[in-house]
């Protein structure tokens, strides 16, 4: 067990970076596996700097394709691991969690998104969405949240925890450069005093008992022998998945209510809806705000009704859609017309927002 | 007096005896490795402790030959995945079961890298000079002139440089107090069984990191008969030396 540093609520000015590897050891993490990567090596030196205290684990590995692999390592022996990674770093380590996925090892990771592709920035973006959420050579049994700021890396990253635990699908905290880098003020609490239970980590492999004395050994694997074999186990992940998205499935709403332009905005970018969203309210122009918290699974009901309800949409993104699209999908067979402000790689102003609110005024959307 | 026929095979407790009858191809040298090792666990009683871990390639197939908690890892990500579990839990005795494919190619960063930081694990690298799974083509490892199906005229060294010696490159980056470096041969079980005892007892003390090169058979896709198969081994033990590069002052007397 580690000892967790965080006993009261007490209210910090850090950067997102360093509240993630703080509310990591609130949610009982034990050990971090890594890599450098830019921009979330922060995480890393903030895991690594209260080590002393924490008595957890590190291992600095020799690229992401060892840190992710021995993440599912270190949480097959019962530990609480997790690993955090961005851009082509995340790339390759999709290789280890496309493993955690066929095998429902409950794999964490903190994703703070960097320009792409390729090396492109070490700043910015939200274009490593898609990749997160569908990313490897399967369907995206992934859970996946998007967080909007500082409160959310903390919550949402003790969530995440309690979430890969609960339903052992692989699940990532979705941030970006910004969020790690900033600073903002962020209150801290023990899980337990706001009634979080944390879910306790148990062993894969070396459980109690001899294996092959007072128990059966573990054989896992990921590979298959038949195509029906692999349909059967598929099959019953899908079925799964469907099951517990009601209980994952999480957004938020900002003036939605009677909004006639709802905004549709993930992540760092719906903040800068809502300061949008306020200034265009002053202005008498009814806009609101529909984010998805879960980028994976989508709150579908949710997003279909206030499409509905709203007479145009904007997608915004600093990312060529990747969101939208996965929203787009889930939106077939409703008629309102929608209009993008997507910018590549690019943060998203309220300005931005503003601007294009008003331009859609004049000259409606027509897809 | 009972028919031969009727006595049990013997099994080493450690060797998984529900599969039944080995997949590996007739004249592999993969299950002679592992009832090897099965055996060395056996004798140093290392059931409790020992995880294994199988690569992708021929090795995969041992998924479930062992008696003992398994993990199958992707092609050369077994060694962090077992290095992940002993760090974890360092009581661990993790062992990464792999090919010269998985070891010395696409997964040859990580063995160098768990060979410098000395990772309490050991490696047990299946040689036999070619991709066996994928249908023979050529390895790190394939011999000067070797015809394999990506190089059908033989193995031009001057276009792919020469064979990897994955034992010598290891010992050369080692801690050499602490971790054990060898080649063995599954045409001498006796000796392989005494250096994966070493081997285990190296990373059971907490000592270090341990590698086991095996020069093993593969007639399926070196298209060998019995005698050439051997005579093949031979051609290999002249390339490949068989013996201890690396052995840590304390483990020097187990047999």
């Amino acid at each position: 067990m580690v000892n967790k540093l965080i006993k009261e609520d007490t209210k910090l000015f850090m950067t997102g970076n360093e509240v993630i590897a703080y509310a990591a050891n609130s949610a009982g993490a034990e050990f971090m596996y890594g890599y450098p990567i830019t921009p979330q090596n922060e995480i890393m030196h903030t895991w690594c700097k209260l080590l002393p205290k924490t008595e957890a684990g590190f291992l600095q590995t020799e690229d992401e394709i060892s840190a992710g692999f021995s993440t599912v390592g270190g949480i097959l022996a019962g530990k609480k691991a997790f690993t955090a990674t961005a851009g082509p770093g995340n790339v390759i380590m999709q290789d280890a969690m496309s493993m955690a996925e066929m095998m429902r090892i409950p794999f964490v990771c903190a994703v703070m998104q960097r320009g792409g592709p390729s090396t492109a920035t070490v700043i910015y973006a939200q274009q490593e969405t898609t990749l997160t959420v569908f990313g490897g050579n399967g369907e995206g049994h992934r859970i996946v949240y998007s967080t909007a700021g500082h409160q959310d890396l903390y919550d949402y990253t003790i969530k995440a925890f309690n979430t890969a635990w609960k339903y052992k699908f692989p699940t990532y905290i979705l941030a970006d450069g910004y969020q790690g880098k900033m600073r903002e003020p962020v209150v801290m609490y023990d899980p337990e005093s706001r009634g979080i239970e944390m879910i306790p980590a148990t062993p894969f492999l070396r459980a109690e008992g001899v294996a092959g004395v007072d128990r059966k050994p573990v054989h896992m694997r990921n590979c298959f022998n038949l195509e029906e074999e692999l349909m059967e186990v598929l099959d019953s992940y899908e079925e799964e998945f469907n099951r517990i998205t009601p209980e994952i499935a999480e957004y938020k709403e900002y003036k939605a209510d009677d909004a006639d332009i709802l905004i549709i905005a993930h992540g760092i970018v719906a903040r800068s809806a809502i300061t949008a969203i306020d200034e265009l309210r002053e202005k008498g122009i009814k806009a609101g705000l529909f984010r998805p918290v879960t980028i994976r699974p989508l709150a579908v009901e949710p997003l279909r009704n206030a499409v509905k309800r709203a007479k145009q949409v904007l997608f915004t993104e600093s990312a060529n859609g990747q969101m939208a699209r996965m929203a787009l999908e889930k939106l077939y067979g409703l008629n309102t017309p929608y209009d993008t402000l997507y910018k590549m790689g690019v943060g998203v102003t309220g300005g931005d927002i503003v601007e294009k609110v008003e331009q859609m005024l004049r000259q409606p959307a027509s897809v | 007096m009972p028919s031969v026929l009727t006595i049990p095979p013997r099994i080493p407790q450690a060797q998984n005896p529900d599969p039944g009858a080995s997949k590996f191809c007739p004249g592999c040298g993969h299950g002679m490795t592992l009832k090897t090792l099965a055996s060395a666990i056996d004798e140093l009683n290392l059931h409790d402790r020992a995880v294994f871990g199988c690569d992708i390639g021929c090795s995969l197939l041992s998924w479930n030959y062992m008696n003992i908690d398994t993990i199958q890892a992707h092609h050369g990500r077994t060694t962090p995945v077992i290095y992940g579990v002993v760090r974890a839990r360092p009581d661990t005795v993790g062992i990464a079961y792999m090919g010269d494919g998985g070891g010395l190619a696409i997964g040859a960063q990580h063995l160098v890298n768990a060979a410098v930081r000395n990772e309490k694990m050991l490696v047990i690298l299946v040689n036999n000079t070619n991709y066996g799974m994928t249908g023979g083509q050529m390895a790190p490892t394939t011999l000067p002139g070797q015809k394999t199906e990506t190089t059908p005229y033989g193995r031009d060294i001057e276009v792919t440089g020469k064979p990897t010696k994955g034992a010598e490159m290891v010992a050369s980056i080692v801690d050499t107090d602490k971790a054990y470096v060898t080649r063995g041969t599954v045409g001498n079980p006796r000796q392989l069984k005494t250096m994966m005892k070493k081997a285990l007892q190296n990373v059971a003390d907490g000592r270090g990191f341990a590698y086991v090169e095996v020069l093993s058979l593969c007639p399926l896709n070196w298209r060998t008969n019995n005698v050439d198969t051997w005579d093949r081994l031979q051609t290999m033990e002249d390339y490949f030396k068989v013996g201890e590069l690396v052995v840590p002052q304390a483990i020097e007397g187990v047999k």
